[in-house]
C-alpha cells in the first residue's frame, strides 16, 4: 500500500484498502478557525449533541479576521471562546498567541506523521509535509466530526511526483509547486493524493515542504504527502508530547501515475490571474506594474520566506507608489523576525508589518484592493475578487520575486534586480 | 426524488471566491448569503435563480476554499440541484451535507443550453432534457449519499444517530 492507503486503513481499522473504497475513519485531530468555526458551532447546536467527542483532539485558531475587524467578527470570536470553555477544549489560540492556522497547527505539534487530520479550511493539506494525511472539510462536516469523531473517505488514487536537481538561489519550492500546478491544471488532481519524493524533497527544508503541500489543493488534490524522514521526526518531536508512528509507502505500492521533474535551471515563476495554473516566468512579466505587494500567508509567511524577502529588501526601499504588507505567519515567527532584525529591514524599506493574520490573503481586512489595482502576493489564490475588488488583479509568486517587484514597481525576476 | 426546473449555465473552474467572496464569510445567515450568490461573476444571479433553477456547469465546479457558505448561498438563492462535469471535492461534500443535490454528468455542458428544462432523477442518475428530448446518464449517487440527501443533509442524519445512542 502507499502512504495514503496505509493511513486510511489504520484509521478505519482495516488491514488493507484500495482506491475507490469508501471507509469510515476515526479522526486523529480536527481544526477550526474564526471564519469556519461559527458555522460549525451552529451546525453542532442543530445536531443537538451536548459534548464533543474528544476535547483533546480539537484545535481552534483565530487567524482570518484578527484583531476582530467588525462587531460580527468579534461576536463570533467571543462565541468560540465560550464554546471552548464549555467543552473543555484547551487548544485555543487567541489573538497574540498563535497566528495563521496552518502555521500554528504544526508549530505547536498537532500535526504528526501517520495521523489523519481534518480542518475546516481547504489548506489543511499543508500538514502532509509532515507525513500526515490531512485534508479540508466544510463546517457542517466538522460538526459531525465533533459529534462522532468519524468521517467517511473515499480512498484516493495517488500520483507520485519524483523531483531531482538543486533549486537555484531565488528559485524556491513555491516555484516548483507552481510549475506542477501549471502542468496538472486547476482541476488536474481532483480527488487524488500527491506523493512527493526524490532528492530535491530529501534536501528541502520543512518550511519548503509545507509550501509545496499547502498548494496541492489548487490542483484539486485531496491531500499531498512528503514521506516522513529524520528532518520530519526532529521537527515534530521538538513540538509534541504525544507519540506517533510514521508510515512510508511500501516498495511496489500502487500509483495511478508517476511524474518526474528536474528542477535544474528552473526560474522564478508567477501565476497570473485569474487561475493558479496560469503560470509564466517572472522575467516575461516585466511590463506588469503593481500597486501592492503582500508577503505572508500559510503558503509563504514562514521564517525561510521572510529571510529571503529580507535579503532582497536589505538596504533598499520599495518603489514610490507601491505599498508592501508583510504578515509573519505566526507570533513565533514574528518574534524570530524581531530577534534577527528582519522587522527593522522591512520597516526601513517602507513596508507595513502586520500581526500574524490571514488578513489581505482572503480579502478579509488590512489591505484590500481597489478596482483596477494589481497586487503581487506570496499567497496561494489569485481568483477574481480574492483580495478585494472583482476588478483588481492578483499575481502569485515566491517571496524573493514579490520583494524584488516591490523595489522596482513592476513584476521582476529577483535575479535581474541590480544594486541601485 | 426527481427535480424539474429550468437551467442556468456556468463554465469551467467556477471557484468559491466568486460564488461567495471572502468579505461576506462573516455571515452564516442563508438569506443574506443568497443575496450575494455568484456576485463575483454575475451580480444579477440571485434574481435569475429565484424561481428555482438547476445549475449546469463545466469541470471542477466549486474549487478553492472549504467555505460552506458557497453551497449555502447557491441553495438559498434558488439553486435546487447542480449538475457539473466534475466537482472540487470539498464543495461536493458540502453541497450534499447541506442537502443540495450535486451530480456529475460527463458531457452535460455540451448538450444543455441555458434555459432548457431538465428533469433529474437522482436515485437512478438520469438527466432528461425536456426541451431537446435527450436523456443523459450521470455518475450514479451511492446509496448512502442518496439517503443523506433524502434525510435533508448531514445535520438530520447525525441528529438521528445522537438520538438513537
Ligand atoms: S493565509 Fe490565506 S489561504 Fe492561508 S488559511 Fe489564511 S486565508 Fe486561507
Amino acid at each position: 500500500m502507499n502512504i495514503f492507503e496505509k493511513i486510511l486503513a489504520r484509521a478505519s481499522g482495516k488491514r488493507e484498502v484500495t482506491p475507490g473504497d469508501i471507509v469510515e475513519a476515526n479522526i486523529d485531530m480536527a481544526m477550526i478557525h474564526d471564519l469556519t468555526g461559527p458555522l460549525t458551532l451552529d451546525s453542532f447546536k442543530k445536531i443537538g449533541a451536548s459534548k464533543v467527542w474528544d476535547p483533546n483532539r480539537i484545535v481552534i485558531i483565530f487567524d482570518h479576521l484578527i484583531p476582530a475587524s467588525t462587531i460580527r467578527a468579534a461576536t463570533h470570536q467571543k462565541n468560540l471562546r465560550e464554546f471552548a470553555r464549555e467543552q473543555g477544549i484547551r487548544s485555543l489560540y487567541d489573538i497574540g498567541q498563535g497566528g495563521v492556522c496552518h502555521q500554528v497547527f504544526h508549530e505547536r505539534g498537532y500535526a504528526r506523521p501517520g495521523e489523519l487530520i481534518v480542518g475546516a479550511d481547504s489548506h489543511t493539506c499543508t500538514y502532509g509535509a509532515l507525513g500526515a494525511f490531512a485534508t479540508g472539510i466544510g463546517s457542517t462536516e466538522m460538526a459531525a466530526v465533533f459529534t462522532t469523531g468519524k468521517m467517511w473517505f473515499k480512498v484516493p488514487k495517488v500520483i507520485k511526483i519524483c523531483v531531482r536537481g538543486k533549486l537555484r538561489k531565488y528559485t524556491t519550492p513555491k516555484d516548483l509547486i507552481l510549475k506542477i500546478i501549471g502542468d496538472l491544471g486547476e482541476g488536474g488532481a481532483i480527488y487524488k493524493g500527491l506523493e512527493f519524493t526524490g532528492q530535491t524533497f530529501k534536501e528541502m527544508s520543512i518550511d519548503g515542504r509545507l509550501t509545496v503541500c499547502n498548494m496541492v489543493v489548487e490542483a484539486g488534490a485531496k491531500a499531498g504527502i512528503v514521506p516522513p524522514d529524520n528532518k520530519t521526526i526532529t521537527y515534530v518531536r521538538a513540538r509534541t508530547r504525544g507519540t506517533f508512528k510514521p508510515v512510508l509507502s511500501d516498495e511496489g505500492a500502487r500509483y495511478e501515475n508517476v511524474l518526474e521533474y528536474d528542477v535544474t535551471g528552473f526560474q522564478p515563476l508567477v501565476a497570473c490571474p485569474p487561475t493558479v495554473d496560469n503560470v509564466r516566468p517572472a522575467s516575461e512579466l516585466q511590463n506588469v506594474s503593481i500597486d501592492q505587494v503582500f508577503i505572508g500567508s500559510c503558503t509563504n509567511g514562514r521564517m525561510e520566506d521572510l529571510r529571503l524577502a529580507a535579503s532582497i529588501l536589505k538596504g533598499r526601499r520599495i518603489n514610490e507608489g507601491v505599498r508592501m504588507i508583510i504578515s509573519p505567519a505566526s507570533q513565533e515567527i514574528y518574534k524570530e523576525c524581531l530577534r534577527e532584525g528582519l522587522l527593522r529591514i522591512f520597516t526601513e524599506a517602507g513596508a507595513v508589518v502586520t500581526n500574524a493574520t490571514c488578513g489581505p490573503c482572503l480579502g478579509g481586512h488590512m489591505g484590500l484592493l481597489a478596482p483596477g489595482e494589481v497586487c503581487i502576493s506570496t499567497s496561494n489564490r489569485n481568483f477574481v475578487g480574492r483580495m478585494g475588488s472583482p476588478q483588481s488583479k492578483v499575481y502569485l509568486a515566491n517571496p524573493a520575486t514579490a520583494a524584488a517587484s516591490g523595489v522596482t514597481g513592476h513584476i521582476t525576476d529577483p535575479n535581474e534586480l541590480r544594486r541601485r | 426524488m426527481t427535480i424539474t426546473a429550468k437551467t442556468l449555465k456556468l463554465g469551467n473552474n467556477i471557484n468559491t471566491d466568486v460564488i461567495i467572496p471572502g468579505r461576506y464569510l462573516e455571515s452564516i445567515d442563508p438569506e443574506e448569503l443568497g443575496r450575494h450568490a455568484l456576485e463575483g461573476l454575475d451580480p444579477t444571479f440571485p434574481n435569475k435563480a429565484k424561481e428555482g433553477v438547476i445549475l449546469v456547469a463545466g469541470k471542477n465546479f466549486g474549487c478553492g476554499s472549504s467555505r460552506e457558505q458557497a453551497p449555502i448561498a447557491l441553495k438559498s438563492a434558488g439553486v435546487r440541484c447542480i449538475i457539473a462535469e466534475s466537482f472540487a471535492r470539498i464543495f461536493f461534500r458540502n453541497a450534499i451535507n447541506i442537502g443540495l443535490p450535486a451530480l456529475e454528468c460527463e458531457g452535460i455542458s455540451r448538450t444543455t443550453s441555458e434555459g432548457d428544462t431538465l428533469s433529474v432523477d437522482l436515485a437512478n442518475g438520469i438527466v432528461a432534457n425536456k426541451t431537446t428530448g435527450t436523456v443523459m446518464r450521470a455518475t450514479p449517487t451511492p446509496q448512502f449519499i442518496l439517503k443523506l440527501i433524502e434525510e435533508g443533509g448531514l445535520i438530520p442524519h447525525v441528529r438521528a444517530l445522537v438520538e438513537r445512542s
